[in-house]
């Protein structure tokens, strides 16, 4: 293709992600070293009751025309980042109490860091292991049954993830069912809702089985390309069952393990839904959620859109730190096939 | 020797059948569940005997139920949607010939059905159980098929759509998909295109540049743009949900929509330009009818994105424009008696349904979806 005609083939969506992705990191790096601040002036005002007027002088802010408040960013540096890491504080904490963790984590930032974390790792090798087994399970049934499982089984998929969530809760919410179940087996009173860790595994729980479907689905697909001879061959050589599993079949579909697990990566450190549908926001916090609530509007009335730009800009450190070695290897690749 | 290397041994076997018959229940159950929470009074949804909330005696006692005649006509109606939706295939080669055009044959065969489904189930299938239930319950011998055996009240589903205009958030929500999908794909198309064909050193930098983008949180780009468009008065308005939604959803459909067209094979467009077509007839007339497919596809994607999109509408939209999702998690928020609980159970279920149907019919297209970006790279 000539490169004017590949040019004008690509440049709406060239100019869109320049415009709505490019262009708002660049705001946003900006916005991080900026305060936005009410612009105020001070006025002298009549004040009248019965017993007579008064003159005081008051700060107001300044309003448009539109009676809206003017404001103005100011530069602060990395007030915004201060604010949000906390150094003194954490300095002072592991100064005093060696690092002690629960002292660490009273600090936001670090306790949606931890979670964010955890959960990202965690959850990854449940969904591929899990993934696979299904995979193969489904592998060796019958026909007919593959298309009604495989439509079951996409259904924790497809379905909305702050709805997915609250429909876990509703199982264990109270008194729910899966929480007498619970009770019953464990012979003692269960409040899942009312600390962190129970909440947190079944943050973990949901997006284990909201993701399985993904990976099966991949792994599924990968198995249906892997070369029957070779199989026949290490059949005939002897190796069972286990080994045939290991030395053939994991080693065919290990692109697509990687695959599944950048996949992964990437959905799951911007966890944020499970926190929503969960309502777990007085115990676990990620990072995205802190975004998110810095950009709403807080009990005085203003949004806080420097320390929102300022998080943003970590989280998406982060995720560059946790992607560069996918992302090296393919890049690698893409060139490779380029030459 | 086939037939012993491929044949499980029995314990294998019954290991197979337990994951599987396992998952099946993990991946359903909160599904049914929240459906039969949904059509119970709240006294029944929350009664800590489970066998209480499946049945629901306190609103067979209050509203009524379904009766075995209900049943019977229930299970017909299914066996019967079963039946047309097994014809589907056919339906559309005798609509497509007419229409010439394989997406809007798709878009208008998934209607018919909606409509279909929703005539078969809430109009015969009610009515016509109705009418059986009275007449049976004025025979002396039949009496007893007509005796409510679960309790069941639609009055959730009622309040949520009818007494809390749910159906006004539903409109948002189709007005911002339709337009994500709609703008996602024309954009998409024309790059993924360029992309597949071309092997410049851009086109690989756009790649890598997408990918990056792919991994970046949503709220990033909210943060951007949240105070600029609050300062145009965009704040609260649909096209700017639009707008962000198609920009996230951008590299994803480009990557997805490069590995459709690299399927079609780069001969069929350079045949058609030394007959005289230029590039863009090239693509038109004779790449495109080819990849319809492959835009189905991707265009699922796009609509699930903006479908089940919490965070961007959560932070731009308010009040009347809002969409379904975070409507929901409102409702959920200002619960303050049971029967609210229940009511956001029976808009839960409510929104899911439509992504059931979605997966019914599209199965092999979201399959191929997931899998298309795996396999080719």
């Amino acid at each position: 293709m000539k490169k004017s005609t590949f040019l004008v083939f690509t440049m709406p969506s060239f100019i869109m992600m320049t415009l709505f992705i490019a262009l708002p990191l660049l705001i946003v790096l900006i916005q991080s070293f900026q305060f936005n601040q009410d612009v105020l002036e001070t006025i002298e005002r009549e004040n009248c009751d019965p017993f007579g007027c008064k003159t005081e002088t008051i700060t107001v802010p300044v309003l448009d025309e539109n009676g809206n408040k003017i404001k103005n960013n100011i530069w602060v540096g990395f007030q915004n980042y201060k604010n949000i890491l906390k150094f003194q504080q954490l300095s002072s904490v592991i100064s005093n109490d060696g690092f002690e963790w629960s002292k660490i984590r009273s600090i936001d930032f670090y306790k949606a860091l931890r979670f964010t974390l955890t959960f990202t790792f965690i959850t990854l090798p449940f969904v591929i292991i899990l993934g696979l087994i299904l995979a193969l399970c489904v592998n060796v049934l019958i026909n007919r049954l593959k298309g009604p499982i495989i439509f079951i089984t996409l259904l924790p998929f497809i379905i909305t993830p702050v709805i997915g969530a609250l429909s876990i809760k509703w199982l264990f919410i109270g008194d729910g069912i899966l929480t007498l179940f619970l009770e019953n087996i464990l012979d003692k009173d269960i409040a899942l809702f009312s600390q962190g860790w129970t909440i947190e595994i079944l943050m973990l729980f949901y997006r284990v089985w909201h993701t399985i479907p993904f990976a099966f689905v991949i792994f599924y697909a990968g198995l249906q390309t892997v070369d029957k001879e070779k199989i026949e061959a290490a059949f005939v050589d002897g190796a069972n069952r286990l080994q045939r599993l290991r030395f053939i079949i994991i080693p065919h579909i290990m692109p697509l393990i990687v695959f599944v697990a950048l996949i992964h990566l990437m959905d799951s450190y911007r966890v944020f839904d499970e926190i929503v549908g969960f309502s777990a926001s007085g115990f676990r916090i990620s990072l995205q959620w802190m975004t998110y609530d810095f950009l709403r509007i807080d009990d005085s009335g203003t949004r806080s859109i420097g320390r929102a730009s300022a998080t943003s800009v970590l989280t998406m450190i982060g995720i560059i730190i946790i992607l560069i070695p996918v992302l090296r290897r393919t890049f690698k690749e893409q060139k490779e096939k380029r030459l | 020797m086939e037939s012993k290397l491929f044949n499980l041994t029995t314990p294998l076997k019954i290991i197979v059948s337990i994951t599987i018959i396992t998952w099946c229940i993990i991946a359903l159950f909160p599904f049914l569940w929240i459906v039969v929470m949904s059509i119970k009074l709240p006294v029944d949804s929350f009664a800590s005997n489970p066998l209480k909330v499946i049945i629901g005696p306190s609103t067979k006692e209050q509203v009524g139920g379904l009766s075995f005649v209900n049943f019977i006509f229930l299970f017909l109606s299914i066996y019967l949607f079963y039946k047309l939706y097994q014809i589907r295939k056919i339906l559309f080669d005798l609509i497509n010939p007419i229409l010439k055009f394989s997406l809007i044959t798709f878009f208008i065969l998934f209607i018919l059905y909606i409509t279909i489904s929703f005539i078969l189930f809430f109009l015969i299938q009610n009515n016509l159980s109705e009418f059986v239930n009275i007449l049976f319950s004025n025979l002396e011998f039949l009496k007893i098929f007509s005796y409510p055996i679960i309790g069941f009240t639609p009055q959730h589903y009622l309040s949520v759509w009818v007494g809390n205009e749910f159906y006004k958030q539903f409109l948002n929500t189709m007005i911002v998909t339709g337009g994500v999908v709609t703008i996602s794909l024309t954009v998409g198309t024309l790059a993924g295109y360029g992309l597949a064909r071309s092997n410049s050193m851009i086109a690989f930098w756009l790649l890598i540049f997408a990918l990056i983008f792919r991994a970046l949180p949503h709220s990033v780009l909210v943060t951007g743009y949240l105070e600029p468009f609050i300062n145009y008065g965009l704040y609260g308005k649909k096209i700017a949900v639009i707008v962000l939604l198609v920009a996230i959803n951008q590299p994803f459909t480009i990557w997805m929509l490069r590995s459709f067209f690299m399927n079609i094979p780069q001969d069929l467009d350079e045949a058609a330009q030394i007959d005289g077509c230029n590039p863009f007839q090239a693509f038109w007339k004779v790449v495109m009818p080819l990849m319809w497919p492959g835009v189905i596809t991707t265009g699922l994607f796009s609509f699930l994105l903006a479908y089940n999109d919490y965070l961007v509408a959560a932070l731009l939209l308010d009040g009347q424009s809002q969409t379904m999702v975070p409507a929901i998690m409102q409702y959920f928020n200002m619960e303050t008696k049971m029967t609210d609980l229940v009511e956001s159970i029976a808009a839960a279920a409510s929104i899911t349904a439509p992504l059931f149907l979605l997966v019914m019919f599209f199965q092999k297209q979201i399959v191929s979806g997931l899998t298309q970006g795996a396999v080719k790279g």
